[in-house]
């Protein structure tokens, strides 16, 4: 490698790793404490010259968020004074067991239930019944009060040590 | 019009338009519980279709918003079943289950596609559908619990059963009857599908409303 080369390829190292830095500051507009990237949707970052291209997957495709997902990107990425274009991934490459232990971490502090793992087979209501931890109090005397809640990503969930309910983050 | 693209909007049609439909319940299911799952169920159909319509976009060289608002109701692919005005609690519910059950049937199909696109988006909509037909199993067993339950149920099922193989391609339509049958232990009567093509009354009248908005404002709305 030439020393030119060198000085290329390293540039873009530092690049990209500020590129990472600064979508994980963008903040899911709905669950404001984990970052999209704590979620594990923004699935690549690729740089050509002053062009960089994000891959970002929908945690569910009929999320209303998802265009103001899309221009956050963007905009935070606009910053670092380069071109930004934000492709959506219509595909599975995303699962919930792409959100990091930090970004479980900050989900339970805000009182959601981090989702359970993704299951090799079909996905059964028994599996959902089962009493995950509550949030806010740590019983596992919990229920299940609804498979839906107020985003398609979330289910409503009730702790009978507590009383308190509490959202999940259904498992997907 | 490719044989692709025709495919896609036939599917996207069918969730934009349920979903629709689905949504119509909002503010009057029969319970809380109800409202907010019909209601995010919902949502979730009409992401799908919109996902679907911007594929079939790329290759037409139009807009999502295109395609789900600006063709004439005779262009809509959706099949007959999805159309039906809000019906009441077990038909809303046998609509929703045999909507869902051969959806999977034809998202398992298009999961195995050699169009890499095509597969993508069946196997993540097969994800998110999984709820909503773990929703739909949950009231199937609810009602069939009862003798009303039952009755109501399967009279539902009987009356809707053209309709949802209409959904189907004809090569994918002995698997949905086997399905169906065996869930409810019972034979389905012999029947005629509803074919996609047709269009209801209804479907114009929600077309009417769905599109209100929209061509209020030919040039295009900012908020």
């Amino acid at each position: 490698m030439s020393e030119r080369d060198e000085s290329v390829a390293q540039s873009h190292e530092v690049t990209e790793r500020a590129v990472w830095r600064a979508l994980g500051e963008v903040p899911d507009p709905e669950i404001p404490v984990v970052s999209l990237v704590d979620l594990g949707v923004v699935k690549a970052v690729e740089i050509e010259g002053d062009r960089v291209r994000v891959d970002f997957a929908p945690t569910f495709m009929g999320c209303p968020a998802l265009e103001v997902m899309q221009r956050m990107l963007a905009e935070k990425v606009e910053e670092l004074g380069v071109e930004a274009e934000v492709r959506v991934l219509l595909d599975d490459s995303w699962s919930t067991d792409d959100i990091t232990p930090e970004g479980r971490e900050k989900l339970r502090t805000a009182g959601f239930a981090p989702p359970a793992p993704r299951p090799s087979g079909t996905l059964e209501l028994v599996q959902l019944q089962r009493g995950f931890r509550c949030p806010y109090c740590g019983s596992t005397d919990t229920r299940l009060e609804n498979l839906f809640g107020p985003t398609p990503c979330r289910s409503i969930r009730y702790c009978e040590s507590c009383r308190q309910p509490f959202e999940q983050f259904k498992t997907i | 019009m490719s044989a692709r693209t025709d495919l896609l909007l036939s599917i996207a049609d069918d969730e934009l338009i349920l979903g629709w439909r689905d949504s119509e319940w909002t503010g009057i299911a029969p319970f809380l519980e109800e409202d907010v799952a019909l209601s995010s169920i919902a949502q979730n159909e009409i992401g799908h279709a919109r996902a679907l319509y911007e594929l079939a976009a790329a290759e037409l060289g139009t807009s999502a918003d295109e395609l789900a608002f600006d063709r004439r109701p005779a262009q809509y692919r959706c099949a007959p079943l999805v159309q039906l005005r809000r019906l009441e609690w077990a038909r809303t519910i046998a609509r929703r289950w045999l909507y869902e059950t051969a959806d999977e049937i034809r998202l398992e199909e298009l999961k195995g596609s050699d169009d890499g696109e095509l597969a993508g988006i069946a196997a993540k909509m097969n994800r998110e559908e999984a709820y909503h037909r773990l929703h739909a199993e949950m009231w199937v067993d609810r009602l069939l619990a009862s003798e009303e339950g039952r009755r109501r149920f399967f009279e539902a099922v009987d009356e809707l059963w053209p309709y949802a193989l209409g959904v189907l391609d004809e090569g994918l339509r002995s698997e949905l009857r086997r399905r169906v049958e065996e869930r409810l232990g019972r034979e389905l009567p012999a029947a005629e599908a509803i074919e996609r093509g047709r269009h209801e009354p209804e479907l114009v009248e929600l077309w009417d409303e769905m599109t209100m908005v929209r061509r209020s404002a030919p040039a295009g709305a900012r908020w």
